[in-house]
């Protein structure tokens, strides 16, 4: 089985049709759907929250079959997550897409989860140490992407589980909980 | 406006309207006019100032709009003309041409032709009028033949020879002009640009008198030839109601005179309305059946199926004479549907139009195309058209135009790499998304899966190129 990194790729990875365009639409339906699902799938796995366009993404050339996916079709593929919400154009000029294999309210659940299991109900800690203190190392919070992070916890915020506040400087964002 | 100024016409399309034997003499642009003192008029802004043989034309001169009407000082109302000085302030400053203009009584510029008095003493009033030339004109140039417009009073001539014999042409008596624009017999000479475009005018006219004599003798042979389209009118007309009034009784010499007519109309080029109504005029149906019996054999040497631009070369070539056009050709092959002939016209999504057997299948084809394109080689590299071609025994430009039906259709995927365009069959139906990673054991994907991994992906062998 072929791998790009730690990724098992799928069979079709190498079928040389699969990396052009397809105009009919029943077959061009299946593609994107197969698309979309392999990026959720090697983004999760290899821990990608941001592709961006212009530059090399492995999942999107295959040196084996010799194809690369045209800009189109990577704009095409990515628009099709983003109309179902598992991602978000980080720009207007289309050139940045943030990957949400995991959705915000999932995240949110995440962090949930982790500060009971930690005991930090009552506790205050600071952003990045939510993302990279110790206990952070090992679950799925370690090196999430800031920009996500902080989505999900406004979302906690707005149900009230805690609180944001601005530190003595601008790196220093504080979250009290209320869990 | 205001009414110090004579009015001056103007044509629809803003140029002033002349005088009899006024020509145009120099004109400058974005010229201001100024006058000593805002008694008398109002400073005219950017204009287009046009000197002629009789007067001082100003008119308003903007992009956007057509002026209506412009302001004139009669070159006769002029009593002086200064001479430029030449200071270190007029190197500064845009030029400027400053005259004396008599005013009559009631504050307006004299004007002669109004018939009041004499050029002189009409008033001792003058008033100094300044035109400040803001534009890139020739001014030097510009007064010069302003001194000798107004020096050559040609106004004086016109009225002199208007009061004469009365003639158009104006031939009066000189009185003491000293050479300059006019020769002679009293006629204005030609010059400058004005005197060109004068002598074009004249041309013109008399082209177009002698155009309008030669016109009388086609005026009368069109008037034959309406005589004759009424004629084939009529009898298109008795054609007409005669079909649509056919009974069973009708004998076959009418029909057969009538066809004759038809063909006949056809020839002189007149398209019967019957042609569309019946199977079609004698001419069309002839040609659809000749047609379907000559392109039996290219179509057989073809494959079965032959572009319809072929077709049409290959029928003309053997025609030798007598070749049809384009249109007649589409309509011997609209006709076929209505006769029992073997072959038939087609046109694919593409705008492609063919002709082909009418026992060809599409079906059948799609059937070779997949059998051709589950070989482990076209597995492991798809196909191009030339391969398809090669394989059906079709043109590569038809094995192209069924590739994209099957395609189409869900049979094949297409390729697009700098290898070119070339076909695969379509996995695609039989993957879960769900379920990416799970192959079925009997399926097109194992098939394929074995094919490829039997030697190494992307090595193309050289017979297939």
């Amino acid at each position: 089985m072929q791998k790009l990194g730690d990724f098992k790729l799928p069979h079709f990875f190498n079928y040389p049709p699969y990396f052009t365009l397809q105009p009919v639409r029943e077959t061009s339906e299946k593609q994107i759907q197969l698309w979309k699902e392999l990026i959720l799938d090697y983004c999760r796995i290899q821990k990608i929250f941001v592709i961006r366009l212009e530059e090399e993404f492995p999942l999107f050339s295959n040196s084996v079959v010799e194809r690369t996916l045209s800009h189109e079709a990577r704009e095409a593929f990515l628009s099709a997550l983003v109309a179902e919400g598992r991602a978000e154009w980080l720009d207007k000029g289309r050139r940045n897409c943030l990957i949400l294999w995991h959705r915000i309210q999932e995240w949110a659940d995440i962090i949930v989860n982790f500060v009971k299991d930690n005991g930090f109900e009552d506790s205050v800690m600071t952003v990045e140490e939510i993302r990279s203190g110790i206990e952070s190392r090992g679950t799925e919070l370690q090196g999430i992407d800031r920009t996500i992070l902080v989505r999900a916890l406004k979302l906690l915020e707005h149900k009230g589980k805690l609180a944001i506040f601005k530190g003595t400087s601008t790196d220093d964002e504080g979250v009290k909980f209320s869990v | 406006m205001s009414n110090f100024f004579s009015k001056a016409e103007v044509t629809s399309s803003g140029r002033p309207v002349l005088l009899h034997n006024e020509v145009e003499c120099h004109l400058l642009s974005a010229v201001d006019l100024e006058p000593e003192d805002h008694r008398h008029f109002s400073l005219l802004k950017s204009g287009l100032l046009i000197l002629t043989t009789h007067r001082l034309i100003w008119l308003l001169s903007s992009s956007a709009s057509t002026p209506t009407s412009a302001s004139a000082i009669p070159l006769a109302a002029i009593s002086h003309i200064f001479s430029s000085k030449k200071s270190l302030k007029s190197v500064f400053h845009s030029p400027r041409i400053r005259f004396q203009v008599l005013v009559s009584s009631d504050g307006r510029v004299f004007d002669p032709s109004s018939g009041s008095g004499s050029s002189s003493g009409s008033g001792s009033r003058s008033v100094v009028v300044t035109a400040v030339i803001r534009g890139k004109g020739d001014c030097d140039g510009f007064l010069v033949k302003f001194w000798d417009s107004w020096r050559a009073r040609v106004w004086e001539t016109t009225k002199i020879s208007s009061s004469g014999s009365g003639s158009a042409s104006g031939s009066g008596v000189a009185t003491g002009i000293g050479g300059g624009l006019y020769s002679s017999d009293g006629s204005v000479r030609m010059v400058g640009v004005a005197g060109i475009l004068r002598k074009e005018q004249e041309m013109w006219e008399s082209t177009d008198k002698s155009l309008q004599d030669a016109f009388q003798d086609l005026n009368a042979l069109m008037s034959k030839a309406k005589e004759m389209v009424m004629l084939a009118e009529k009898m298109r007309q008795k054609l007409l109601s005669g079909t649509s009034s056919q009974t069973s009784g009708t004998n076959d010499e009418d029909m057969g005179s009538k066809e004759e007519m038809q063909d006949w109309l056809l020839s002189v080029g007149i398209i019967s309305p019957v042609t569309k109504e019946s199977a079609g005029a004698l001419y069309h149906q002839q040609l659809s059946r000749q047609l379907a019996d000559f392109v039996r054999i290219p179509l057989e040497r073809a494959g079965g199926m032959i572009n319809l631009i072929d077709a049409y070369c290959l029928f003309n070539r053997a025609r030798g004479t007598e070749l049809i056009s384009p249109d007649d050709m589409l309509q011997a092959c609209s006709l076929w549907e209505k006769f029992d002939v073997p072959v038939m016209l087609r046109k694919f999504d593409s705008g492609v139009m063919v002709i082909q057997n009418k026992s060809h299948s599409d079906e059948e084809v799609f059937a070779r195309i997949k059998s051709l394109v589950t070989k482990p080689e076209a597995l492991r590299t798809g196909i191009s058209p030339t391969d398809a071609a090669m394989t059906l025994g079709i043109a590569p430009a038809m094995a192209k135009e069924h590739l994209l039906t099957a395609e189409s259709k869900g049979l094949l995927c297409r390729d697009i790499s700098p290898d070119g365009f070339r076909f695969y069959i379509n996995l695609f139906p039989e993957i879960d998304p769900c379920n990416m990673y799970f192959v079925k054991d009997y399926g097109i994907c194992s098939t394929w899966i074995k094919a490829v991994s039997t030697t190494g992906i992307g090595e193309r062998s050289s017979t297939f190129r």
